[in-house]
C-alpha cells in the first residue's frame, strides 16, 4: 500500500490528523451558515468527515514510520486504534442525532467538539513523545469538558462539567509534572529514547525516575477512571446528557489505552517491575470498588459508570502482566468492551423522549412488552458486559484471564472471575427489569431508520464477534507483537 | 443424507436452536389466544419431535463395543486459541442426549395450554435450551463446552423469571448467580489446563501430566461448578427455590436434564482429567453425598409444598449419582468398581424420567387448582382416578420400587457401596425407607382420603394430551426398570475405559 505514496512529503504519514483538522474547520465554518432546520447537513458533513478520515487512515497505514523528529509514530497499533476510534465516534453521532433534535440541542457544536476530541485521540494514539501525548490529551480533554457542558441550562451538566474540568486539570498537572521528572532524569522526551536511555544507564533506574513514574501513573489512572482516581467518572456519566456520556464512554477509552501502552510499554518498559505493582493495586481496587458500588445504583448511567471502573480493572490487569499476550488482551478487551457499552448507551438514548431523560433502571421496566427487539439488543449488551458466552465480552475476559494465568498469578485470576460474578448481578438486574417486570407504559420506542439499523448491527456484532472471535484476537496479537 | 450423517451431532444441536430463532422472528402478537400462538406450539412440537426422531439414530447406529468417541466432528474454530468445534459422543454422553431429546417434546406438549403470556418466546426458549444442552453433552473442546454450559443458563434464567411464580425474580437471580459462581472457577481451571497443554481439547486434558497440587486445585474448581449444578449439599439451596418458582416445563427440564450436567461434569471431566485429585477428595464427596441422601431425605419429609418436596427428593437422589461415581477408589478394580459408576449413570437417566414425571403430575394439579400446597388437596383419587394411577406409579418409582427404573440405579449403587464400606451402604440404603416415607406420605395426603374441598370435588381427570405425556413416561419408567440391559450395554465399554483411565495415576 505504501508504495504509491513513496514520493509524497514526509508529513503525509500524519495525513489522517492533518486532513481531519482541515475537514473540522470546514464543518465548523459550514455550520455557521446552516440554520436549525437544516442541521442535518452538519450531521452528514461530520459523517462524511469521518468516512474520509477512515479512508485516509486506511491508505496511510503499513509498517512503522516515525516522523517530525521522533514526535509522531504511525504503526499498526495506532492504525487499528484510530480506525476503531473513528468508527465509535461515528456510532456516537448516529445514536445522538435523534436525541439532540428532540431536546433542542441539535447544534453544530456536538459534532465539531466530537470531531476535535477525535483529533486529540488520534494524536494520542500516534504520539511518540511525551509532549505529543500531552498535546493530544489536552485536545481531547478540552473537547470533553465542553461537550459535558453543552446543555448550559442544565445545572447537573454544568456541575459535572466543572467537576470534570477541575479534576482533569489536576490530573493533567500530575502527568506533566511526571513528564518533567522523567525528562530531567533521562534527558529525553521521545519514548524510544527514554527506553534507550534507561537501558544504557541502569544507574538512573532509581528513586527520582520512580517518583516521576508515580505521577505518570496518577495521570493514566485518572484518564481511565481507575480507583482511587475515579471520583469524576460516575458524576460525569450521570450529569452529562446521554449522547455525551455515550461519546465519553466509548472512543476515549481507546485513547486511554494508547496513553498507557505508549508511556508504560514503549517508554518505560524497562521499569515493568516498578510500575506493575502500582498498576496491580489500582486494578484490583477498581475491580472491587467498581463492581460492589455498581450494585447500589439506581441510575443506569451511574451504574454503567461504576461498571466501567470495574472493566478498567480488567484492562489494567492485562497491562500489568507485562507480556505481549497481556497487551494484546488489553487491546482486545478494550475494543470489545467499548462495542457493548456504545450499544448500551445507544439503547438508553432511544429510550429517552422529548423532555424525558430515561436514566433510571426502572425506565427499563417491561421493555420486552413494548419493543422486544430493543430488549433483545440490550440483553445482548448486558450479557456481553457480564462475560457470558457466546457474547464477545466473554472472550475479552478469557484472554485477560489467560494472560494473567500464564504470567503465574492464579490468585488474581480467581479474584477476577469472582468479581465478575458480583458484576453479573447488576447487569442481570437490567434484564430483570426488561423481562420480568410489567409497566403501564405501552409506548413503542421510536428511532430513526439509521439509528435502528446501526443499533441492530451493533447488537448482532456483539453476538457474531463472540461466535467468530478468532480474527479479532489474531489482529490484536499481531498489532502488539510485530 | 450423507451431509446429515457426517454432521449428525451438529444437526441435533442446531436444529432446535434455529427452530427457536424462527419462532422468535415470527414473534408474538398482542393477543395470545390467537392462531399465531397455536402455530408456535405446533412449530415447537414439530421441531422437537424431529430432533427426537433424528436422535434415535444415535441409538441404532451407536457401536456399543467401540472405545473412544463416535460421530466425531472436528473443524478449527478459533485458531489463535487452538480451539476446535469438536463434537463426539461415547456411551456416557449418548444416553444423556437421548434423554434430552426425549424429555423436551414432552415438555412442549405439557405446556400446550398453560402458557398464556408470550408463547413464542416461551417455546423458543425451550428449543434454544434443548440445542444448548445437547451441545454440552456433545462438546469435546473445553472452550466449546464452556460456551454451551454458560449460554444454557440464559434461557433458563428467562424461563423462570418471565413465566415463574410469585418469587420468580429472587429464585432466578439466585439460580443464575449460584451456577455462574461455580462455572467461572471451572473456566479458570480450563484456562490453566489450556496453558499446560496448549489446546482446549478435553481428551488432551485427560492425557496431560499434572502435579498433585495442580490436580487438587483443578478438582476444587470443577467441584464448585458441578456440585452447584448437581446440586450437592450444602450448595443446593438454589434448587428448591428455582423449582418452586419455575413454570412446570422449566421444573421438568431443570430436574430431568440440567441437574444431570453436574453428574456428567464429574464423570466426563473431574474423574479422568484429575484422577489423583479426585481420589484425594473422594471420601469428602462421598460424605457430602451421604449427607444429601440422609439429611435432605429428612428435609423432604417436612415439606408442605409438593414441588419443594420433589425438589428435595431430587437432591437426595442425585446424591446417589455422586456416591456411585466416587466409590471407585474404595473398591478394588477387579471386583466390580464399574458397578457404582454404571449405577450412577442409570440413576441419572432414571431420575430424569421420574422427576420429570413427578413435576408433570404436580403441573397437572396446579393447572386445575392453582395450588402446590399438599394441604389444599385430599381425595384426588376419587375425582381423577386415571391421574391417581399414574401418580402412584411414579411415586413408587421415586421410592425405588423393584420393577421401576428407580430401583435399578439405586440398587447398583447400594451393592457397590457394600463392597466399599458397610456404613456407606447402611446410610445409602436408608433412602429406601426415607424415600418411601416422604413420597408415599405425600401420595396419601394428596390422592387418598375424603375429598378435601369443593375445588377437588370439581376436578376433571386427565385430558388426552396429559394422558399421552404421562403414559409415555410411565412406559419408559417400567421398560427401563424391567429391562435396563440396552442402556447398560450402551455405556459399558465407555465406563470400563473410564475406570482404566481413573486407575492410572498421573503423578
Amino acid at each position: 500500500m505504501i508504495g504509491i505514496f513513496d514520493h509524497l512529503p514526509f508529513w503525509f504519514v500524519a495525513a489522517p490528523e492533518i486532513i481531519l483538522l482541515g475537514l473540522i474547520c470546514t464543518v465548523l465554518i459550514a455550520d455557521l451558515f446552516i440554520d436549525d432546520e437544516h442541521r442535518n447537513i452538519t450531521f452528514w458533513l461530520s459523517i462524511g468527515t469521518l468516512l474520509i478520515t477512515l479512508y485516509v487512515i486506511f491508505v496511510t497505514g503499513g509498517g512503522r514510520q516515525v516522523v517530525f523528529d521522533g514526535a509522531y509514530v504511525s504503526d499498526p497499533l495506532s492504525h487499528v486504534l484510530k480506525m476503531a476510534a473513528v468508527g465509535f465516534v461515528a456510532i456516537a453521532f448516529i445514536y445522538a442525532r435523534d436525541y439532540l433534535r428532540m431536546n433542542d440541542l441539535h447544534k453544530g457544536e456536538y459534532y465539531v467538539l466530537g470531531l476535535l476530541g477525535l483529533l486529540g485521540m488520534m494524536i494520542m494514539m500516534s504520539a511518540n513523545s511525551m509532549l505529543t501525548m500531552y498535546l493530544g490529551l489536552e485536545t481531547l480533554a478540552l473537547s470533553q469538558y465542553a461537550l459535558v457542558a453543552i446543555d448550559r441550562k442544565n445545572s447537573n451538566a454544568a456541575e459535572s462539567a466543572m467537576k470534570y474540568f477541575v479534576l482533569g486539570a489536576i490530573a493533567s498537572g500530575a502527568l506533566l509534572y511526571g513528564i518533567s521528572w522523567i525528562y530531567g532524569v533521562t534527558g529525553a522526551l521521545e519514548f524510544p529514547e527514554i527506553a534507550a536511555s534507561i537501558a544504557a544507564n541502569p544507574d538512573i533506574n532509581g528513586l527520582p525516575l520512580w517518583f516521576g513514574l508515580a505521577f505518570l501513573i496518577v495521570g493514566i489512572a485518572f484518564k481511565f477512571g481507575a480507583v482511587p482516581f475515579h471520583m469524576w467518572l460516575p458524576d460525569v456519566y450521570e450529569g452529562a446528557r446521554s449522547p455525551v456520556t455515550l461519546y465519553i464512554a466509548s472512543a476515549p477509552k481507546l485513547a486511554a489505552l494508547a496513553l498507557t501502552l505508549r508511556i508504560l510499554v514503549d517508554g518505560l518498559g524497562e521499569l515493568h517491575e516498578v510500575w506493575a505493582d502500582m498498576i496491580m493495586v489500582l486494578a484490583v481496587l477498581s475491580l472491587l470498588v467498581g463492581n460492589v458500588v455498581a450494585i447500589a445504583q439506581t441510575n443506569i448511567k451511574r451504574m454503567l459508570g461504576y461498571s466501567t471502573i470495574a472493566h478498567v480493572g480488567f484492562i489494567l490487569l492485562a497491562v500489568f502482566c507485562g507480556t505481549g499476550k497481556g497487551y494484546a488482551a488489553a487491546l482486545f478487551y478494550t475494543l470489545t468492551y467499548v462495542v457493548a457499552t456504545a450499544g448500551a448507551f445507544g439503547i438508553i438514548i432511544v429510550l429517552c423522549r422529548r423532555g424525558y431523560e430515561a436514566e433510571n433502571l426502572s425506565d427499563f421496566k417491561g421493555l420486552n412488552a413494548r419493543s422486544p427487539w430493543f430488549a433483545v439488543l440490550m440483553m445482548f449488551m448486558m450479557l456481553s458486559l457480564t462475560g457470558i458466552p457466546p457474547f464477545i465480552g466473554f472472550f475479552g475476559k478469557l484472554n485477560v484471564i489467560d494472560a494473567v494465568l500464564s504470567s503465574g498469578y492464579a490468585g488474581l485470576a480467581v479474584l477476577m472471575v469472582l468479581a465478575s460474578v458480583v458484576g453479573a448481578y447488576y447487569y442481570l438486574r437490567v434484564i430483570w427489569y426488561m423481562y420480568f417486570e410489567a409497566t403501564e407504559d405501552k409506548a413503542v420506542l421510536q428511532a430513526s431508520t439509521d439509528t435502528r439499523v446501526v443499533l441492530s448491527l451493533n447488537g448482532i456484532a456483539v453476538l457474531a464477534l463472540g461466535i467468530v472471535p478468532g480474527w479479532l484476537w489474531t489482529l490484536c496479537v499481531d498489532v502488539l507483537n510485530p | 443424507m450423507n451431509l446429515v450423517a457426517q454432521h449428525f451431532l451438529s444437526v441435533l444441536i442446531w436444529l432446535p436452536i434455529l427452530g427457536g430463532l424462527m419462532l422468535l422472528v415470527v414473534g408474538d402478537d398482542r393477543d395470545a389466544r390467537s392462531s399465531r400462538a397455536g402455530m408456535m406450539r405446533v412449530g415447537a412440537l414439530v421441531v422437537t419431535l424431529a430432533t427426537f426422531v433424528l436422535s434415535t439414530a444415535l441409538f441404532t447406529n451407536f457401536d456399543n463395543a467401540a472405545t473412544g468417541m463416535q460421530f466425531v466432528e472436528r473443524t478449527p474454530w478459533i485458531q489463535a486459541l487452538n480451539a476446535y468445534y469438536y463434537l463426539g459422543i461415547d456411551g456416557i454422553s449418548a444416553p444423556l442426549i437421548l434423554l434430552t431429546t426425549f424429555i423436551t417434546p414432552l415438555v412442549i406438549i405439557s405446556s400446550w395450554d398453560s402458557i398464556k403470556a408470550r408463547p413464542a418466546q416461551y417455546f423458543a426458549a425451550f428449543l434454544i435450551l434443548e440445542g444448548l444442552m445437547i451441545g454440552v453433552f456433545a462438546a469435546l473442546d473445553g472452550l466449546l463446552f464452556y460456551v454451551f454450559w454458560e449460554a444454557m443458563m440464559v434461557p433458563m434464567f428467562l424461563i423462570i423469571g418471565i413465566w415463574g411464580g410469585e418469587r420468580r425474580v429472587y429464585a432466578t437471580i439466585k439460580f443464575f448467580l449460584y451456577t455462574f459462581l461455580g462455572s467461572v472457577l471451572m473456566l479458570v481451571a480450563f484456562i490453566y489446563l489450556y496453558g499446560e497443554t496448549g489446546s482446549f481439547d478435553l481428551l488432551g486434558f485427560m492425557n496431560a501430566p499434572l502435579t498433585l497440587t495442580a490436580q487438587k486445585m483443578i478438582f476444587i474448581a470443577f467441584l464448585a461448578a458441578f456440585a452447584v449444578k448437581v446440586p450437592m449439599w450444602p450448595v443446593h439451596t438454589w434448587l428448591p427455590d428455582a423449582h418452586v418458582e419455575a413454570p412446570t416445563g422449566g421444573s421438568v427440564i431443570l430436574a430431568a436434564i440440567m441437574l444431570k450436567m453436574g453428574g456428567y461434569g464429574f464423570i466426563r471431566l473431574s474423574l479422568p482429567i484429575v484422577p489423583d485429585g479426585s481420589a484425594y477428595f473422594a471420601d469428602f464427596v462421598i460424605v457430602l453425598s451421604l449427607i444429601a441422601v440422609v439429611y435432605i431425605g429428612f428435609v423432604a419429609l417436612m415439606q408442605k409444598d409438593m414441588k419443594k418436596l420433589i425438589a428435595y427428593s431430587s437432591i437426595a437422589h442425585m446424591g446417589f449419582v455422586t456416591l456411585g461415581f466416587f466409590l471407585v477408589w474404595s473398591i478394588a478394580a477387579d471386583t466390580g468398581a464399574g458397578l457404582g459408576m454404571t449405577g450412577g449413570m442409570v440413576q441419572m437417566i432414571s431420575h430424569g424420567l421420574i422427576s420429570g414425571a413427578m413435576f408433570l403430575c404436580v403441573g397437572v394439579l396446579y393447572d386445575r387448582v392453582h395450588s402446590r400446597q399438599i394441604g389444599d388437596y385430599g381425595g384426588v383419587a376419587n375425582t381423577m382416578p386415571i391421574f391417581a394411577a399414574f401418580m402412584v406409579l411414579f411415586s413408587m418409582a421415586n421410592a425405588g420400587l423393584p420393577g421401576t427404573s428407580g430401583f435399578v440405579g439405586e440398587f447398583m449403587v447400594i451393592i457397590a457401596s457394600f463392597k466399599a464400606n458397610f456404613w456407606y451402604a447402611f446410610l445409602a440404603a436408608s433412602t429406601l425407607i426415607l424415600g418411601a416415607a416422604y413420597t408415599l406420605w405425600m401420595v396419601k395426603r394428596v390422592l387418598y382420603g375424603e375429598v378435601a374441598n369443593d375445588k377437588v370435588a370439581e376436578l376433571e381427570d386427565l385430558n388426552m394430551r396429559e394422558f399421552v405425556v404421562l403414559a409415555v413416561l410411565a412406559i419408559s419408567v417400567l421398560l427401563l426398570g424391567l429391562w435396563p440391559a440396552p442402556l447398560v450395554d450402551m455405556m459399558n465399554t465407555s465406563i470400563e475405559q473410564l475406570i482404566q483411565q481413573v486407575g492410572q495415576s498421573k503423578l
